[in-house]
């Protein structure tokens, strides 16, 4: 279990954030400049907070009424940058090899083979990272910061520098160390999509406070708070894979109801997570008929929030879970939409992108 | 020697060895103080930056006064290591502290670049992998800035072969003690009859200058392609 809290001033900038996490990915989300990578770097001891305390179990980095201000080198952190930061000069296999040198003797420590095979980096370890793709080198840069035998890794945006088809790649390992490697990971995050995949925890950031912590279904699904911006909206949905269909389908299976989506590779039975963004919903006050969408989904208004703008965010109770729509005041008006109504829900199913689900 | 007579060849010896002394020496310190200057907040150190740069913006037959008044027997320095017996005036330790001297601020300047532009985000990595900040300088810093710290060396070379202004000031001009290749080549053209071998060494300056650099060209450039990962 990791403890954070930390006060820092940068000029105008006033972080003060507070909060614990739990085994698993937790998740530090918010838009840029809302404080996630002041309070990574302050958790790494690459900046050092005005005040604070960051623990890991009895494991004390920063107490600062105790005056304890653990450097960089003595918190046993593997720590994965958005730049991937390889080091040059050295072969992948001496980069794999570099934090291991420096762990100490008795630390538990991950096997070098396991890591390489989970990661599928066994036939670059001769080779240097100045010709590896940008997707070869971040696979590179976890196992680096997994064999530092480390207590707690630290990810700052690691998929933010690649495009969508690495992305793509790289999310089914982050989604593996969660679920195979026993180490805590706080993951910064400012896309609602990796937080649905990922977070065991999310962590909502704004203007340097904790807005928010609780599940990705909890966090994501509160219109109230919506740490990167409406348009990031939307809801996770928990369900399983039912079907592959010949015609390119695959169908899940979400607290009873089908959900069809573009195909999934992933095998029947297996548990995934969907992300549905919010302005890809429509609402129908009735069962709509000769529509092309092959996902309606029935469910209650649970509330309304009005926006400032001429949009609002409705919260759909449904068998499937909580779910955000993203539509206009007037439709709301016209439909004389309010809490406790029953109502259906329809998502076009190309509307949920390949990586909002896994 | 065949082409060198004795009296030539003892002065390329010379200046050999005393740019090679100077060279080595100077070294370890030259990458120390380009590391601080390149990386290290300290007070007075502009006044470093400054003093490393003086004998680059002196007349080199300052420096070498300097040096005498100091380093000299007389001198505060100089006459306290005297009584342990070390004794640089006048000696060829001498022209290789006058040489190390003077080719020091070409020395740091190359390496300070070199360090500067070793990315600080790759030193950062290193140590929340576990590594100390001395160990970050030897396996990151060091590997990555060795093109430069390698340029300077041979810069550093270059320029203490050539050294005349202080050395001749600090040391004199001692046939097989002080007697570098500059000072051979001035001493030979005050007398009648000595622009062959004048010529001679002059020879030799341009091909050990060129051989030197050249060097530098090939070892710096291997070293790039290798610290550049491919």
């Amino acid at each position: 279990m990791l403890s954070v809290a930390v006060r820092h001033r940068l000029g105008d900038f006033a972080l003060d954030a507070e909060f614990t996490a739990p085994p698993g990915i937790t998740v530090l989300f918010g838009r840029s400049g809302s404080g996630k990578t002041t309070l990574i770097n302050a958790v790494a001891g690459l900046l050092m907070p005005d005040s604070g305390r960051i623990a890991a179990g009895d494991w004390v980095m920063l107490d600062t009424a105790q005056g304890i201000r653990l450097r960089p080198h003595r918190r046993r952190l593997g720590y994965i940058f958005q730049e991937g930061r390889l080091f040059p000069h050295l072969t992948v296999r001496q980069n794999l090899a570099y934090g291991a040198w420096f762990a100490p003797r008795g630390a538990a420590r991950e096997d070098t083979g396991r890591i390489v095979d989970l990661l599928g980096i066994g036939h670059l370890l001769d080779r240097r990272p100045g010709g590896l793709s940008g997707g070869e080198k971040q696979r590179v840069a976890i196992g680096r910061a997994l064999l530092s035998a480390p207590r707690l890794i630290l990810a700052d945006e690691p998929l933010a520098a690649l495009d969508a088809a690495r992305k793509a790649e790289i999310l089914p390992y982050f989604e593996r160390l969660r679920d195979e490697v026993n180490i805590p990971i706080l993951y910064v995050s400012h896309a609602a999509s990796e937080v649905a995949r990922l977070a065991t925890t999310v962590v909502a950031l704004d203007a340097g406070r904790v807005v928010a912590q609780g599940s990705a279904a909890q966090v994501l699904g509160d219109p109230a708070i919506l740490p990167a911006g409406i348009r990031q909206a939307g809801a996770v949905l928990s369900a399983t894979v039912a079907a592959h269909h010949p015609d390119g389908l695959t169908q899940l299976d979400a607290g009873g109801v089908a959900l069809f989506l573009p195909a999934l590779a992933r095998e029947i039975g297996r548990p995934i997570r969907v992300r549905i963004a919010a302005h890809d919903v429509m609402l129908a006050v009735s069962r709509p008929d000769g529509i092309s969408a092959l996902n309606i989904v029935p469910g209650i208004v649970q509330r309304i929030h009005r926006g400032e703008g001429p949009g609002a965010m409705v919260v759909l109770d449904t068998a499937a879970g909580r779910l955000l729509a993203r539509v206009t005041q007037r439709s709301i008006d016209a439909m004389q939409l309010v809490a406790g109504r029953n109502c259906h829900a329809i998502v076009k199913s190309v509307a949920v992108a390949p990586e909002d689900a896994g | 020697m065949g082409f060198l007579a004795p009296e030539e060849w003892q002065a390329v010896a010379l200046s050999l060895r005393v740019s090679l002394l100077a060279t080595a020496v100077s070294l370890p310190l030259g990458i120390l103080v380009a590391h601080a200057l390149a990386r290290w907040r300290f007070p007075g150190k502009q006044i470093l930056n400054g003093a490393v740069h003086l004998p680059l913006i002196l007349p080199p037959v300052v420096t070498g006064y300097l040096l005498l008044l100091t380093m000299g027997t007389q001198g505060p320095v100089g006459g306290l290591l005297a009584e342990m017996g070390i004794v640089v005036a006048f000696r060829w330790t001498g022209a290789a502290l006058a040489a190390g001297i003077m080719a020091f601020p070409l020395m740091v300047r190359a390496i300070r670049l070199s360090i500067e532009a070793t990315d600080p985000g790759l030193e950062q990595a290193a140590s929340t992998l576990g590594a100390s900040p001395l160990w970050v300088f030897i396996t990151v810093t060091l590997p990555i800035a060795l093109p430069g710290i390698i340029a300077g060396a041979i810069l550093a070379f270059a320029k203490a072969m050539g050294e005349f202004g202080a050395t001749i000031t600090f040391v004199s001009n001692i046939p097989g003690q002080t007697r570098t290749i500059p000072s051979a080549i001035y001493a030979f053209l005050q007398v009648p009859g000595g622009e062959d071998s004048a010529m001679k060494l002059v020879v030799v300056s341009v091909v050990v200058a060129m051989g030197a650099l050249l060097a530098s060209e090939i070892l710096a450039r291997r070293v790039a392609a290798r610290v550049g990962g491919r």
